[in-house]
């Protein structure tokens, strides 16, 4: 399957906070299957990239195009945050929740809610307040609530940082999961084996522009900029 | 010298003999601040709700005012409404002056402004948690509002209780506008004002005791039923 | 919606108010204990309840200028008089008198307990410049108070420290007087149910100067039409009656007579 967003044309799209640039400006193209792995140094604006594309950051100067408009387009994607946000309310009802807003019928909502619980491993815990989760668990809520909608592309700001082995190991098997079932990701992460085993393109940014947009298996083995190479090397880049 | 110890086993002489006026009394007092207090939950959750997500050019100025309302001086307030719903005044039609309805009007303007600021403080705090998830999952005006009043309802609830406390204390307004008439405005804090008046210490204090032990017992048992204060994790 | 609020209050409002008076009456008047006797009779014989605002005079006339109630009975004759020529009250009718009290410390340092006449112990006080609280606030017992002064040749305007003005009804005043140990001028009710009455003492009394006449004024319907004229004239009535009389003149407040009855009945008026 592929989405009906993409093509996304990204031209020469900026976001700024207090007049300093946090990306931008980029020019990007991104086809509508696989996986997508922003990568690049600390405070290379993998994060202002993200909610730029998503539209939570303002975009101050160039044009994001999807092939829709962009409400529709927003409709279709979902976002995970680095720091999961839970809203103060069961498991049950985080889940349930963007369902809800979207008023979709309250047999659908439980009948979703079950299944995605099931697929996350939290089906024990339905009824337990969300804030009181562990940091591993709350990801896993999280990512089953941006997943609910059914979403055709979906936001991933370091889904695995400061999780431990076995947390990420679980949502990377959904992510691969949802991948393989024609769900379009756009993940940032610093982990390079985790990019190295979920991307299917890669995205090198570095100092708030876009240095090399590749194929993972090209961009791991030959890198065609010197940053990307001192980057993968484990070089600091300035 | 006054002894405060009269004052409690006259309290508690009225209380173990049901005293007919006392109930009367109690009871009104109940029914006016409570009912100001629903009136004024109505308008200042949703105000308040409105200044936490709302970026309007007087926001600022709106919040700090509200601020500057919570110290308002019942007197004041009482005076104004008196002035407004008096037979001379623009309200005078409605035939409001000293009944209960005019006592609530009064106590809906002195805590609004409280109830209204210590709710903006906790949804401005929800706000800042939920903005991005609420802003990516593109909700509505409204689904925002009733989101952010629903997961701060404990804070809420804490928000409507200083608002009771400073209705059913109150004195200065209600005294102006309701009059203090027997059988009909009369309420716990202007009957202690009138005793105090008179001299008759020991029933004033009997009447606070009454009071403050009623005001306690229903915060107890809002926060028993709203379980506000089991495990503090949300 | 605000529409729909009004209703419900003014519907809320107006089931409370069947058959009511509403009568301002001074301070001194509601701590006689006299209102409690009357008013259920006044229940039982017309069927009617009033309900007392218990204010100063200033603000029971002020309160009748308004049309804020249907009545004012209060003490204070030229006042009163105003208030009627000015179309305020159809007519004003004298229902009987109490009197003013002086109260002071009990060793009376001014020693006006020898005094002749009101003025001559007044006149002592300031002489002393023994402390004094006064009401001021424009009430009855404080225009009473400001009349005695101008009698005695004197002007509070002038006055030191020992003259305190408090602002305040006169059970507040009553409670300054007793916390400073001071002289001060009240009505006899109000100083018979006062209960904290400490080193106070009741030190003059008996000067017809002192005598209060009390009076009723319906509010004019033709200035405020939505007054229960009605009503107010059965209230005078029975206020001028020969019940009335046996109820006021029979009177008692720790054994002491309070008021005397003194209502001329019709055509007087």
């Amino acid at each position: 399957m592929v989405s009906a967003l993409f093509p996304l044309i990204v031209t020469r799209a900026e976001t700024r906070r207090g007049g300093k640039v946090l990306v931008g400006p980029v020019d990007l193209t991104l086809e509508g299957a696989g996986c997508t792995v922003v990568i690049g140094p600390n405070g290379a604006g993998k994060t202002s990239l993200l909610r730029l594309l998503h539209g939570i950051a303002r975009c101050h100067a160039g044009r994001i195009e999807w092939q829709v408009d962009a409400a529709a387009a927003r409709r279709a994607q979902s976002f995970v945050f680095q720091r999961p946000v839970m809203l103060r309310r069961s498991v049950a009802q985080n889940l349930a929740y963007p369902l809800a807003i979207r008023h979709t019928p309250r047999a659908e909502i439980a009948a979703r809610v079950a299944r995605w619980a099931e697929a996350v491993g939290l089906t024990a815990m339905l009824d337990r307040p969300a804030p009181v989760l562990s940091g591993g668990e709350q990801q896993k809520l999280a990512l089953a609530r941006a997943l609910i909608t059914e979403p055709e592309l979906v936001f991933l700001d370091e889904p695995c940082a400061s999780l431990d082995g076995r947390a990420t190991r679980e949502i990377e098997a959904i992510l691969t999961r949802v991948a393989a079932a024609g769900t379009r990701l756009i993940l940032t992460t610093h982990d390079m084996g985790q990019a190295r085993r979920l991307a299917d393109h890669v995205v090198f940014l570095h100092a708030g522009r876009v240095f090399e947009t590749a194929s993972a298996a090209r961009f791991f083995d030959a890198p065609a900029t010197p940053e990307a190479r001192a980057f993968l090397k484990g070089d600091i880049v300035e | 010298m006054i002894d405060l110890w009269d004052g409690v086993v006259q309290a508690l002489r009225l209380v173990a003999g049901l005293d007919a006026t006392l109930t009367d009394i109690a009871l009104r007092s109940l029914q006016v601040t409570l009912s100001a207090l629903g009136i004024a939950c109505l308008i200042a959750f949703p105000l308040a709700a409105l200044l936490a997500v709302r970026r309007f050019r007087w926001r600022r100025t709106v919040i700090a005012v509200l601020n500057a309302l919570m110290g308002l001086p019942p007197v004041v307030v009482g005076l104004v409404v008196y002035v407004l719903l008096s037979r001379s005044g623009p309200f005078g039609v409605l035939g409001l002056l000293f009944t209960p309805t005019a006592m609530i009007i009064a106590q809906v303007i002195i805590i609004v402004p409280l109830i209204a600021s210590i709710a903006h403080q906790s949804l401005r705090d929800l706000w800042h948690d939920y903005h991005d998830l609420l802003i990516s999952m593109n909700v509505t005006q409204g689904q925002k509002l009733r989101t952010l009043m629903w997961d701060a309802r404990r804070a809420l609830l804490t928000a409507a209780l200083a608002g009771f406390g400073r209705g059913i204390g109150e004195v200065g307004a209600i005294m102006i506008v309701g009059g203090n008439i027997d059988n009909a405005t009369r309420v716990m804090t202007t009957a202690i004002a009138l005793e105090t008046g008179r001299g008759d210490f020991a029933l004033a204090l009997a009447l606070g005791f009454i009071l403050i032990v009623m005001t306690v017992a229903i915060n107890l048992a809002v926060h028993t039923l709203g379980r506000t204060e089991r495990e503090g994790r949300w | 919606m605000i529409r729909l609020l009004l209703a419900v209050l003014v519907v809320w409002s107006s089931a409370a108010s069947a058959e009511t008076l509403r009568m301002a009456v001074t301070t001194s008047f509601h701590n006689s204990g006299l209102a409690d006797v009357l008013l259920p009779e006044i229940a039982d014989d017309l069927g009617l309840e009033v309900q007392l605002l218990v204010v100063g005079t200033g603000q029971a006339l002020r309160l009748g200028e308004a049309g804020d109630v249907d009545a004012i009975l209060v003490h204070s004759r030229g006042a009163e008089e105003a208030f009627v020529a000015a179309g305020y009250g159809t007519h004003r009718r004298e229902i009987m008198y109490n009197d003013f009290v002086l109260i002071g410390p009990q060793d009376d340092p001014a020693a006006i307990a020898e005094s002749e006449t009101a003025t001559e112990a007044l006149t002592r006080i300031a002489e002393a410049q023994a402390i004094f609280v006064s009401r001021g606030d424009d009430s009855g017992t404080h225009l009473k108070e400001l009349a005695l002064w101008a009698d005695a040749g004197r002007d509070p305007a002038g006055f030191g420290r020992w003259y305190n003005a408090v602002g305040a009804g006169m059970g507040a005043a009553l409670n300054t007087a007793s916390g400073l140990n001071a002289y001060i001028l009240s009505d006899r009710a109000s100083w018979l149910s006062f209960g904290n009455r400490g080193d106070l003492a009741l030190l003059f009394a008996g000067d017809p100067v002192l005598f209060n006449q009390y009076a009723y004024l319906p509010v004019n319907p033709e200035r405020h039409p939505h007054v229960a004229a009605d009503l107010a004239r059965a209230l005078e009535d029975w206020l001028v009656s020969d019940r009335a009389r046996d109820l006021i003149d029979g009177y008692r407040m720790e054994g002491e007579q309070l008021f005397v009855f003194n209502a001329q009945s019709e055509g007087d008026t």
